[in-house]
């Protein structure tokens, strides 16, 4: 892969804006910082989800099993092994299941794999309660010394790398290959792309990191249990701030996660009796007002001053 | 233009919700953050907000809470943490840095309070939780020395059914054929173990025996089921929706049993409401001495102030914890350590009588059964409360 000096002038940015972030914990109060957390974790679950979603047009609601499997990872894990090799086993562990579940669904046609996933993350919460009452055991606690900056770094290392993943992938034949699967499948299929391969190798990605994700955040919860490792609400908002960032570009579902993290922060502060009614009117907004979430408009304000100059 | 008119709503919103409001020095915040939305805000709308809403009336309508002399307002910040965890933390570190709240009180429930524990414990604020139930309240007090847990642990609940249950059978009132179910969650399944070994070691025989996923909405053939096996007894491990659904089944099925036993939500006054005199006789999770004076007073003030009566488990508690908490600040002043210090080394007289934390921060004292009995939920077994009546036999439902 030969890199151009735009390319390197990207990475060079995208490396200074991360250590810039990366002394948030060093200035932040613990408010703003569990703040950073919360958009630190949206951004790599909304990112890696676009990157599968964005160019095939498979709505995944499987974040939320995912997730739930990672912070189980951890819970059951931590008594056993070192912490840093937990997020690992988590990624692997849910890599390999979401490959079994695209064999499964990703051959078939969108609206299927759309109900499947949001089955998935049912289902195994109806799995892990089953194993709980052969076995008699209750919550798990999660008791360590892992602060929030701590869990902080981790996410932002791994939302680089989710970065770097998606860069590359963009770059290669499969990204092309996913490109023209979302464009027209058929079409994709004439061409002698393995398109069930293809899907499936990028399904990968998002449920691999979904679970590091739940292995990292597990520690903040102290207490998992199914319902709470299995929220299906989690599903919802990462689709909704993908969308209203954007998933035609890399950089799109962040351009979403931050403005509705502080969207989502401002209602709840000040409207904690209508939450979910003034949720549900942002949701409609945003379908309504930026279908093409914040990249689009971004895009097309960029395309008129060029008209302009 | 419709674009604009967004953009321009989105800012107002954001800076409405970024702006601190001014802060007088005569007014205490007191911060509360708990589901109102999301699975628990049912439960917490019953034990827990009418009681914050009853504390912060009654302390003002007093004069207000003594801080070193001075008399202070109280004034309440509420947050609503859609039963998530991630939420909890947010807003309890919001209230904090943010709202410069001078109290936090306790979240609701076991998950919520136990994902809360750390970040409570890093601000060193007292936590005297009031809807928690968990027997690791040792591991929890040397992991974090500022919580207190006061509504008991699975263990003795589960064995306070099957205590009950014994009287019954010592009176003849049942015989020892038991039909057992729970709700296959965490609770269920830990309650359902300890109780099976139990009722077997007290003599009974369990006859019928299953479980059945959180939020299962017919739940007729687990009825049939247990009244097909005969039994004399009939006992759910289970959660609000399912202790409704299942004694609706009963009536349905003209379920004949000596004794009926619910857990959560059996003690709610939706409970009495919806089911009529027909529950006369059905036991369940919690309890309180609905004759001491102090309950009655509380439970009339409840009564006044949110319009709608105090449950008989959760609720009393709930208010003695905040009692806990305003006698303490009295005492010691607004110092978090100080604080602590005076909750663990005092006794403290509360709507539910003396709470008295050992040395786990434990209160080893709590309701674990009570039983419909005309019209009130009676405690009817404790570990070591006062004022517990004799179980009696459950009739007929109609």
């Amino acid at each position: 892969m030969r890199l151009s000096p735009k390319d390197w002038q990207g990475l060079t940015l995208a490396a200074i804006a991360l250590i810039v972030v990366a002394c948030l914990p060093l200035v932040a109060s613990g408010y703003q910082l569990s703040l950073g957390v919360t958009v630190a974790m949206y951004t790599v679950l909304a990112t890696s989800w676009a990157i599968f979603s964005g160019p095939t047009h498979y709505i995944s609601l499987a974040t939320a099993a995912f997730f739930g499997v990672g912070a189980y990872v951890t819970g059951i894990g931590i008594t056993y092994l070192p912490y840093w090799a937990l997020p690992l086993i988590a990624g692997v562990i849910a890599a390999v299941m979401a490959a079994l579940v695209g064999l499964a669904t990703l051959r078939l046609s969108g609206v299927y794999f759309v109900i499947f996933t949001l089955g998935l993350a049912e289902f195994l919460r109806q799995v892990i309660t089953w194993g709980q009452n052969i076995s008699g055991t209750k919550g798990i606690y999660v008791l360590t010394s892992i602060t929030e900056a701590h869990i902080f770094w981790q996410l932002l290392g791994l939302a680089a790398l989710v970065w770097l993943a998606g860069w590359a992938i963009g770059r290669s034949r499969l990204g092309f290959a996913l490109r023209i699967i979302g464009d027209d499948e058929v079409v994709a299929k004439h061409a002698g792309i393995d398109t069930a391969r293809a899907k499936i190798l990028l399904f990968m990605l998002p449920g691999g990191v979904a679970a590091m994700t739940g292995a990292i955040l597990a520690p903040r919860y102290v207490y998992i249990e199914p319902l709470i490792a299995f929220t299906p609400m989690l599903s919802f908002q990462v689709v909704i701030m993908a969308l209203l960032g954007g998933t035609g570009r890399l950089w799109g579902p962040i351009v979403g996660v931050i403005p509705f993290t502080f969207l989502w922060e401002a209602i709840s502060r000040s409207f904690p009796n209508q939450t979910t009614l003034l949720l549900g009117i942002a949701f409609l907004a945003i379908v309504y007002l930026l279908p093409k979430g914040f990249v689009g408009l971004i895009e097309s304000a960029r395309r008129r001053t060029e008209g302009w100059s | 233009m419709k674009r604009r008119t967004f953009t321009a709503l989105a800012t107002l919103a954001l800076m409405a919700g970024l702006t601190t409001p001014a802060f007088a020095q005569d007014t205490l915040k007191v911060g509360a953050v708990a589901p109102k939305t999301g699975p628990l805000a049912g439960g917490a709308a019953v034990s827990y907000w009418p009681n914050v809403k009853l504390w912060v009336e009654d302390v003002n309508a007093r004069g207000g809470l003594k801080v070193d002399g001075k008399q202070m307002k109280l004034e309440v910040v509420e947050y609503d943490d859609q039963t998530n965890p991630g939420e909890t933390i947010k807003a309890v570190q919001r209230l904090v840095d943010q709202d410069q709240a001078q109290i936090v009180l306790p979240p609701y429930s076991t998950g919520l309070n136990l994902a809360a524990a750390p970040i409570y414990a890093r601000y060193g604020i007292p936590m005297i939780t009031s809807t928690a139930t968990t027997d690791k309240a040792a591991d929890l007090s040397k992991q974090f020395p500022n919580v207190f847990i006061s509504l008991g642990g699975a263990q003795p609940i589960a064995l306070g059914a099957v205590e009950a249950l014994t009287k019954l059978k010592a009176k003849g009132d049942i015989g020892n054929k038991i039909a057992m179910v729970n709700v296959a969650d965490a609770f269920g399944i830990e309650l359902a173990g300890v109780a099976k070994k139990a009722f077997e070691a007290a003599g009974f025989q369990i006859v019928y025996e299953t479980s059945y996923p959180l939020g299962t909405q017919d739940l007729s053939p687990v009825m049939k089921a247990a009244k097909a096996a005969a039994p004399d007894a009939f006992v759910a491990f289970s959660y609000p929706p399912d202790t409704f659904a299942l004694t609706e089944q009963a009536i349905v099925e003209d379920l004949q049993v000596g004794a009926f036993y619910t857990a959560v939500a059996t003690a709610f006054p939706g409970y009495v409401k919806r089911f009529g005199p027909a529950i006369d006789g059905v036991l369940g999770i919690g309890g309180v001495n609905t004759e001491s004076p102090a309950f009655k007073e509380y439970a009339a003030r409840h009564m006044a102030v949110t319009g709608a009566a105090p449950d008989f488990w959760a609720s009393a508690v709930v208010y003695s914890t905040f009692q806990v908490l305003e006698q303490s600040i009295e005492a010691v002043g607004l110092d978090n350590a100080k604080i602590i210090a005076h909750i663990k080394g005092n006794a403290f007289d509360t709507v539910i009588g003396t709470l008295d934390f050992d040395d786990n921060n434990n209160n080893p004292s709590f309701w674990t059964v009570g039983q419909w009995q005309g019209g009130v939920f009676k405690g009817v077994a404790s570990t070591g409360r006062e004022g517990a009546v004799e179980p009696i036999k459950k009739a007929g439902w109609k």
